[in-house]
C-alpha cells in the first residue's frame, strides 16, 4: 500500500515535471541543459572535484554561457553548502541558466546515470557475491576501501590551514570519534559538526570583541 | 515505515554533509549501523561499488541502500531525502541569498566544521582500520590480527605514497580498488 502510494506521488511528479517542461517556450533551452548535465553525470567517476573540471569545460569555455568569475564563486558556495558537490554545482548552474525548472532539470540529469546504474547493480550484487572468488576479492577491497578513506581524510588534513585550534579539532575529533565507537557509546556526528560550527562562530565572536574593544581604546 | 526512515535518515546525511565525498562517510556508517540496513563488510562493499561507478558517492550510497532494503521504491526515496536538502538548500542562496556566503558569520562557522570534518573522516578511517584488520570492534574484543588484510594495507600504502611521490598526482580510486582486489583473490582463495 505505502509503496502503491510513493510510486503514485513519483509518477504524478514526473509527470508534472515532463508536462512543465513541453509546456514553456524554453524548453529547448533545459532540454539541452538536461542532456549536458546527463552526459557528465554519466562521466564523473572520483567525486565532486573532478566534476567541476567537466563543468568548467562544457559551461566556460565551451558554450560560453556563463563567465569565469561567477562559475569561481558557484564553485564556492558549491563547496561551503551540504550535500554533494556535483548536486550543489548543478542545482545552482540550472538555476542560473533556466529559473527552478532548469535547477530542477540539471539536478535530475545529473542524478539520473548514477541512480540507473547503481540501481541495476544492487539488482545482482547479492548473487555476485555468492561466487567464491569475488568474496575473495572483496575481502581485498574492504582494505582498499579503507586506504581511500584515509587517504581522503589526510588529503583534508593537506588542504586545511595547519594553526593550533585546527589541529587540536582534528585530533579530538578523531579520539572522541574512536573512543566513543570502541566503548560502544552513541554519540552522532551531526553534534560533532553543530558543536564545530558553534566554536567556530565563538570564535569569531571573540575576535570581533577583541577588534571592538581595542578601537573604543584608541577612540 | 522502511520508506519513512529511509527517507529521513538520508534528508539527515544529505543536510549535515560538508566538504563533499567522504565527509558524510562517519554519519552514513553510525546510521547504517544503529538501523541495522548494513554489517559493516558490507558496507565497505557498497562503498567499494559506489566509488567505482560514475556520480556523487552520497547519491550513489543512497541509491544503493534504498535499494537493498526497500526495492526501487526505497531507492528512490533514498536518493530524493539526500538530494532534497542541496537542492533546496543552493535555490534559496542562488534566488536570495547571492552574497550568503560572504557573511563573515557563515564563513566562521565554516571554518569551525572544516577541521570537525576532516577528524571525523580520519577517526573514521582509524576505526574501519581496527575492525578490518585487527578484528577490533569494542573494547572488550581481543586484538586478533588479520596479517593477510595487513599486507594488503601496507602493500597499497606503499604503492599509493610511491605513485603520488613520483607522478605528482594521487593514485586515482579505481586502479587502488582493481589491485587490491587481485590481491585478495591471490591471498583469500
Amino acid at each position: 500500500m505505502c509503496r502503491y502510494l510513493i510510486c503514485c506521488g513519483v509518477v504524478r511528479f514526473l509527470i508534472a515535471f515532463l508536462w512543465g517542461i513541453w509546456m514553456k517556450d524554453r524548453r529547448k533551452k533545459i532540454n539541452k541543459l538536461f542532456f549536458i548535465m546527463l552526459k557528465i553525470g554519466l562521466f564523473t567517476f572520483g567525486g565532486g572535484y573532478a566534476m567541476i573540471a567537466l563543468l568548467e569545460n562544457e559551461f566556460v569555455s565551451k558554450r560560453r554561457l556563463m563567465q569565469a568569475d561567477e562559475f569561481a564563486d558557484m564553485v564556492a558556495i558549491a563547496e561551503s553548502t551540504p550535500g554533494p558537490i556535483s548536486i550543489n554545482a548543478a542545482t545552482y548552474i540550472g538555476y542560473r541558466q533556466n529559473g527552478v525548472l532548469g535547477s530542477a532539470a540539471a539536478t535530475a540529469g545529473v542524478c539520473i546515470p548514477s541512480f540507473v546504474i547503481i540501481y541495476l547493480i544492487s539488482l545482482f550484487f547479492d548473487t555476485f557475491e555468492q561466487i567464491q572468488w569475488v568474496a575473495a576479492a572483496f575481502r581485498g577491497i574492504q582494505v582498499g576501501v579503507v586506504v581511500l578513506i584515509l587517504s581522503a581524510g589526510l588529503k583534508m588534513l593537506r588542504q586545511m590551514q595547519k594553526t593550533i585550534y585546527n589541529m587540536a579539532c582534528v585530533g579530538l575529533t578523531m579520539a572522541c570519534l574512536i573512543i566513543c565507537s570502541l566503548f560502544a557509546v552513541t554519540f552522532s556526528s551531526v553534534f560533532y559538526i553543530l558543536i564545530g560550527a558553534m566554536l567556530g562562530l565563538g570564535a569569531y565572536y571573540v575576535k570581533w570583541l577583541c577588534k571592538h574593544r581595542k578601537t573604543e581604546a584608541k577612540k | 515505515m522502511i520508506f519513512f526512515w529511509l527517507f529521513l535518515t538520508f534528508l539527515k546525511i544529505g543536510a549535515v554533509s560538508f566538504g563533499g565525498g567522504y565527509g558524510m562517510i562517519s554519519l552514513i556508517r553510525e546510521e547504517v549501523l544503529s538501523h541495522g540496513w548494513l554489517t559493516e563488510e558490507q558496507l565497505l562493499r557498497f562503498i567499494a561499488v559506489s566509488e567505482s561507478t560514475p556520480g556523487p558517492i552520497a547519491v550513489n550510497m543512497a541509491t544503493f541502500i534504498g535499494s537493498s532494503q526497500a526495492g526501487s521504491a526505497g531507492a528512490l526515496v533514498a536518493t530524493f531525502g539526500v538530494i532534497l536538502p542541496s537542492f533546496l538548500v543552493i535555490l534559496l542562496i542562488a534566488a536570495f541569498l547571492k552574497k550568503g556566503m560572504k557573511y563573515a558569520g557563515v564563513r566562521a562557522a565554516l571554518n569551525g566544521i572544516r577541521p570537525v570534518i576532516t577528524g571525523l573522516v580520519l577517526g573514521t578511517a582509524g576505526i574501519l582500520f581496527l575492525s578490518t584488520i585487527a578484528n577490533v570492534q569494542t573494547i572488550h574484543d581481543s586484538v586478533l590480527l588479520d596479517w593477510k588484510a595487513g599486507i594488503v594495507f601496507a602493500i597499497l600504502v606503499v604503492s599509493s605514497t610511491a605513485y603520488s611521490k613520483f607522478r605528482r598526482k594521487p593514485f586515482s580510486p579505481i586502479p587502488l580498488l582493481l589491485l587490491s582486489g587481485i590481491m585478495g583473490i591471490l591471498l583469500y582463495l
